[in-house]
């Protein structure tokens, strides 16, 4: 059966292989093609931050009664985030190699550390929270659009 | 609904909790480095000598223990969901009471003589003990269905369990009541640290942090459950024949326990390597090299153990123990930690950072906290001088030259750190109002 858990899990590995693909194209000189990586990349993780934002925290912080909790800790990180992302898209438009690369790897940490909390305690909170209205709350989440 | 019991959000705790034990590490092992080319080949001669234990604990508790307690202070609360309470007091207790008591075991084993050992077992007693009643209790409330968590129980539980037979050594050192069977508990207080403390805790750490740096596929369930308290296991197993001497356990069957033990170190190194090579991420990065490195020597480690285990009626393999030790420490767990470092370090930095500077200056990214290039510099010095060192079993002579470039690895470690602690210290005095809670 899909859990929160599963469906986000799942899209954390989708945004990961973006990651990685949009990092590799910075080993050519194609900026174009650099430009195309991180904007399929980032689309991602916006897509990822607006599910979550808009449906899962709304709904999780209604249920539990606790608003200045976790669900205020991932939405602080997700600003840092948003920071890099700026960041890197800064990088690509100056063309800046080892500034895109440093911004990556730090976003890649940034992420990872993010993604570890969420899977291992916020999605668990979120399930058993939740899980009157799993098919509800899923449907909900695959609707987002950007 | 409550949160379930310990799980917590709270950001990561102050930099100084970990970095005090970062900057120091470093020292430690130079200092190593420095009375390995004081004694030269004559360290070579027996495992026993007051110079060889010195170094050895420069290494193991100096280096080895003292980047991993700062790394899981650090850790805990994006690991296991579970911080450490109090971390600064805890952390500026333990870092106080180790280096001290670090320094004078070396030097009670260097002077021979029992007051400065007796000072050694209060400050190292004291300190681990602080630092496990803190780790243990946040551990206890952490999710158990998390096999870091479940490892780094087991490795705290090891160390532990080292601590108390090195200050019964100890202790015998001091007051000379010549333990029943002193040989045979040092090999158990060695077996504990090596294999238990720091390979129970890099096997339980490389689950998340492996995965999570090279985007490799996670380690296969089946292996994450029963790795770690199957090694757990084998090394209570060790301890029984010291526990029932008069029980007589036969030989083979000691044989066999130590065989498999490594057959499970075997297992992670090989998985470990087998997953790097699958890694999405393209980027070649200093960490996975030094990673790579480590679980190398440590294949290398084990084959010298399984030769040694095999070959023991045929007579010995030449200088086999003291080069598995060489390799073990310096090659697998400085090569795993120093990597670590490479990666926890310039992230805390720029983590902190943003936290103080969000919308007020621009944080300079990792690589500009700590610079490639002088990573690559140090990690070559460091891959030069492993080798070396595990030949100086054979031709003791290397020694000069392989502590020449671990002492000069060292150093630069040093530099590197310091210099990306300056970066932040540069960038944090920009920020509106220092917080004391967040810097
Ligand atoms: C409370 C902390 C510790 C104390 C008081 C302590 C004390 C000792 C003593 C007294 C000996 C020498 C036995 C003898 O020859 O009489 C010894 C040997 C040894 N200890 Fe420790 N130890 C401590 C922690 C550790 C840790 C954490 C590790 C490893 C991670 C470690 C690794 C070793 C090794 C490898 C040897 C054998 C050295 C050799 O054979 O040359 N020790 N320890």
């Amino acid at each position: 059966m899909e859990t929160i858990s599963s469906y986000m899990t799942s899209d954390h590995h989708r945004c990961d292989e973006l990651f990685a693909q949009a990092e590799a194209t910075v080993s050519g000189q194609d900026w174009a093609a650099i430009a195309a990586g991180l904007r399929a990349f980032l689309e991602s993780m916006q897509h990822h931050f607006k599910m979550e934002e808009d449906v899962l925290f709304p709904a999780f912080e209604q249920r539990t009664g606790m608003s200045m909790g976790p669900t205020q800790v991932m939405r602080m990180e997700h600003a840092q985030m948003r920071e890099l992302f700026d960041a890197m898209a800064d990088a690509v438009k100056q063309q800046d190699r080892d500034e895109f690369l440093g911004q990556a790897e730090t976003l890649l940490v940034m992420m990872q550390q993010h993604n570890m909390k969420e899977e291992q305690m916020l999605y668990h909170m979120a399930d058993q929270a939740l899980a009157g209205e799993m098919e509800e709350m899923l449907q909900k989440m695959r609707a987002v659009v950007l | 609904m409550s949160l379930p019991s310990g799980l917590s959000f709270a950001q990561a705790p102050p930099i100084t909790v970990p970095f005090r034990f970062f900057l120091s590490a470093p020292l430690f092992a130079l200092l190593a480095a420095l009375l390995a080319l004081w004694f030269g080949p004559s360290l070579m001669d027996s495992r026993w000598q007051p110079s060889v234990l010195a170094l050895t604990h420069l290494m193991t508790l100096g280096f080895l223990s003292m980047a991993m307690v700062g790394a899981m202070l650090q850790m805990l609360p994006v690991i296991a969901g579970s911080p450490v309470a109090h971390p600064v007091g805890v952390a500026r207790a333990v870092h106080l009471l180790l280096v001290p008591g670090v320094l004078f075991l070396a030097g009670g084993f260097l002077l021979g003589s029992s007051w400065p050992m007796r000072v050694a077992m209060v400050l190292l007693g004291g300190g681990l003990l602080v630092f496990a009643i803190a780790v243990g209790i946040s551990l206890a409330r952490a999710a158990s269905d998390n096999p870091t968590v479940v490892g780094m129980r087991f490795a705290l539980a090891a160390l532990g369990v080292t601590a108390a037979l090195g200050l019964i050594l100890a202790s015998n050192f001091s007051w000379e009541w010549w333990l029943v069977g002193w040989v045979q508990v040092t090999n158990l207080h060695l077996t504990w640290g090596l294999l238990g403390w720091v390979g129970l805790l890099v096997i339980g750490v490389s689950y998340q942090v492996v995965p999570m740096f090279q985007l490799t596929p996670a380690y296969p369930k089946s292996l994450t459950r029963w790795l770690t308290w199957t090694l757990f296991a084998l090394l209570l197993l060790c301890s029984v024949p010291w526990l029932l001497p008069e029980a007589g356990v036969p030989e083979q069957l000691a044989v066999a326990v130590g065989l498999a033990a490594m057959a499970v170190l075997a297992a992670f190194a090989v998985v470990t390597l087998r997953l790097q090579s699958q890694r999405r991420r393209k980027q070649s990065d200093v960490t996975l090299l030094f990673w790579r490195f480590g679980m190398a020597c440590l294949l290398l480690v084990l084959m010298l153990g399984i030769a040694g285990q095999t070959m023991r009626d045929t007579g010995n393999v030449p200088g086999e123990n003291l080069m598995a030790a060489l390799l073990f420490i310096a090659g697998f767990a400085v090569s795993v930690v120093n990597g670590m470092l490479y990666k926890i370090v310039p992230f805390l930095i720029w983590f902190h950072l943003q936290s103080l500077l969000m919308g007020v200056a621009k944080v300079p990214n990792m690589r500009q906290i700590m610079p490639e290039p002088g990573m690559r510099r140090q990690m070559w010095l460091h891959f030069l001088a492993v080798p070396l060192l595990g030949l100086s079993a054979l031709w003791p002579l290397l020694i000069y030259p392989a502590a020449l470039l671990f002492g000069a690895s060292m150093v630069l470690l040093e530099f590197n750190l310091l210099s990306a602690f300056r970066v932040y210290r540069k960038h944090a005095k920009l920020a509106p109002e220092i917080n004391p809670k967040t810097t």
